[in-house]
């Protein structure tokens, strides 16, 4: 399983970066998405794939799975939801404000803006 | 154990929370802004003290022992960094009250300017590897809400650019911390380095290896060391004044601070390769930001470059290990982090005088403005390294630690890269404040008095932090003990495990 996951994850990275290369601002910011979800995707392949019982006290099971990559991701996924929440307000108001979402042309030089 | 040493974190967050209620009405806000920066001086102030009287202070978050729960940890460098930090930021707030306009200051600057310090202090104090994850959020959301503030083309297209970069390096930070929990199984700091100890007793494997190069390019990025700084030139260059000091002075060494901790409480073990692969890429840092600083004619891009200098030469002076250069680090650090500031809010009244950033367009400012220009010229030479000033003694210790450490040709390098400072600062001064005096349209309008305010404040510390280093130096070898002695972190924190 931890096999499968590995090469998931290592598609999930690899279309990110083919996206986040490209030069259309939307292409990018799927691109992060595609990237943090291969980086929670991580956390929960790192820490184990087990089946146990929940970590519980009162359950009294021979094993446990292990709840702090499940809190991690928890966390991680909140802050990525809102940093790209933020970016797409950014990229709509760059695309309105500079014309063009296209990353070539907003290379722009100090002083004529 | 007391509750003391999360007040610096709290006290900033509960006045950003207010401050979004208070958005219109401006004299609230900054009476509110102001008083509270001045309660976090305070606060940090008796925590040096604490931590200097009682050794270092740890808080365990809802009373989770360490290591299982989220735990705060106060040693001396974090204390110390946290003083610096609210001693700038109360700078900056107060040269924000007559540089940063009404505009900003409705659309919801100070509270942003909040949450940045409680994402900067919490990093500092934070013991827990994933918290500073969430801190680095914290911070890096605030400061994407104060690049972009205003709106200008400029800013936007730099937030962009921003953003993306750091969005990646959050990626990397989440991936090298899931390799590290998937090989220790821990999160705590303290208790990291107990398990990776236990299993670097023969050698360091190579997954450790690989953990501390990717910690090093998540962390490099945000603190721009050599071959990761291609983003801050651009994204530093577009807002205003006191924000560019804000971060110039803190975001940076965020980054800085996180290397400093995680090499020398984590991967100490396997000096020879990573040390080695930090002290290389600190002496590139070094040239490049001196090459960038000196090419430039613009007074924001050389202090920016300048801001490259000095993140390589702490890095050189934590890479040799040895205790002075840990010692003549820190200080530094905290010598740069104030003269940083200081430099940007001045650097802030020429261009807002000159009307433009371009040295060739300003002349003559001595003339009309001496006080400006000599406390332009003390921080100069603050920041080139003249005894007495602040920057003599760290980099005194820096250079030391490395003849001891065997380092000739980078401790050259760290004493050959003052005069070059030296130069590209002095030539801010020679062709800004020199010269014919020139007439600039709507110079009358800005209120230097005022707004000198602040930058002589922190001019004023460099020169007593230079002077009185006598009486800083204690603080300083108890913070650099710490770092050479991982044994007392860890000690602190898991107290009977």
């Amino acid at each position: 399983m931890e096999i499968l996951m590995a090469f998931v994850i290592g598609i999930l990275f690899m279309s990110a970066t083919y996206l986040m290369l490209s030069k259309s601002l939307l292409r990018i910011i799927v691109g992060t998405g595609l990237l943090s979800h291969g980086a929670h995707m991580l956390i929960l392949t790192m820490g184990g794939l087990k089946r146990g019982a929940a970590p519980l006290l009162g359950e009294h099971a021979s094993s446990y799975s292990d709840p702090i990559p499940q809190a991690l991701i928890l966390t991680a996924i909140v802050i990525s939801f809102g940093v790209t929440a933020f970016f797409l307000v950014l990229a709509y108001r760059a695309y309105q404000e500079l014309g063009t979402d296209n990353m070539d042309r907003m290379r722009g030089t100090e002083g004529n803006d | 154990m007391i509750n003391f040493l999360i007040l610096p974190i709290l006290i900033p967050l509960i006045t950003g929370v207010l401050l979004i209620f208070a958005a219109k009405r401006i004299m609230l806000q900054r009476w509110i802004a102001g008083l509270s920066s001045v309660i976090t001086i305070m606060v940090s102030a008796l925590l040096v003290q604490k931590v200097r009287n009682d050794g270092i202070q740890t808080l365990d978050v809802s009373s989770w022992e360490a290591p299982f729960g989220i735990t705060l940890v106060s040693d001396m460098m974090s204390a110390i960094l946290v003083l610096t930090t609210s001693i700038v930021a109360f700078a900056c707030l107060i040269y924000s009250f007559w540089s940063i306009g009404e505009d900003r200051e409705k659309f919801y600057y100070y509270a942003a300017f909040n949450f940045l310090i409680v994402g900067v202090n919490g990093a500092f104090t934070t013991g827990d590897i994933f918290n500073l994850f969430v801190f680095f959020e914290v911070m890096l959301m605030a400061s994407y809400v104060l690049l972009v503030l205003g709106g200008k083309k400029a800013q936007l297209r730099e937030s962009i650019k921003y953003i993306l970069v750091n969005v990646i390096s959050s990626a990397l930070f989440v991936i090298a911390v899931a390799y590290l929990y998937s090989v220790v199984g821990t999160l705590n700091m303290a208790h990291i380095s107990v398990r990776i100890s236990e299993i670097s007793q023969v050698a360091q494997p190579g997954i450790i290896t690989v953990i501390a190069v990717l910690f090093l390019i998540v962390f490099g990025l945000k603190g721009a060391i050599f071959p990761l700084y291609f983003w801050m030139p651009g994204s530093y260059y577009a807002p205003p004044a006191p924000i560019l000091a804000l971060f110039g002075a803190l975001l940076t060494k965020v980054g800085v601070y996180s290397i400093t901790r995680t090499y020398t409480l984590f991967f100490y073990h396997d000096i020879g390769f990573t040390h080695q692969l930090l002290s290389i890429l600190a002496i590139m840092s070094i040239i490049v930001g001196v090459i960038g600083a000196i090419a430039y004619w613009d007074v924001k891009k050389i202090i920016i470059y300048n801001i490259i200098v000095a993140v390589g030469a702490i890095l050189f002076g934590i890479s040799a290990m040895t205790p002075d250069a840990l010692s003549g680090s820190i200080f530094y650090l905290v010598h740069d982090m104030i003269i940083k500031a200081a430099l940007f809010l001045l650097a802030g009244i020429v261009i807002a005088i000159a009307g433009t950033s371009d040295l060739h367009k300003i002349s003559g400012l001595i003339k009309r403005y001496p006080g400006l220009g000599w406390t332009f010229f003390i921080a100069a030479l603050a920041l080139a390294g003249i005894p007495p000033l602040s920057g003599f003694i760290g980099k005194l210790l820096i250079v030391k630690g490395g003849f001891e450490a065997e380092q000739y040709w980078g401790a050259g390098i760290v004493l050959m890269s003052s005069l070059l400072v030296l130069f590209s600062i002095m030539k801010i001064f020679i062709n800004g404040f020199w010269g014919t005096p020139r007439a600039y349209k709507g110079e009358d309008t800005v209120p230097v008095r005022r707004m000198m305010i602040a930058p002589v404040i922190l001019v004023a510390i460099a020169v007593l932090y230079g002077v009185g280093s006598e009486f800083v130096y204690p603080y300083i070898s108890q913070a650099a003990e710490t770092l050479a002695n991982p044994n007392i972190y860890i000690e602190a924190v898991l107290k009977e495990y």
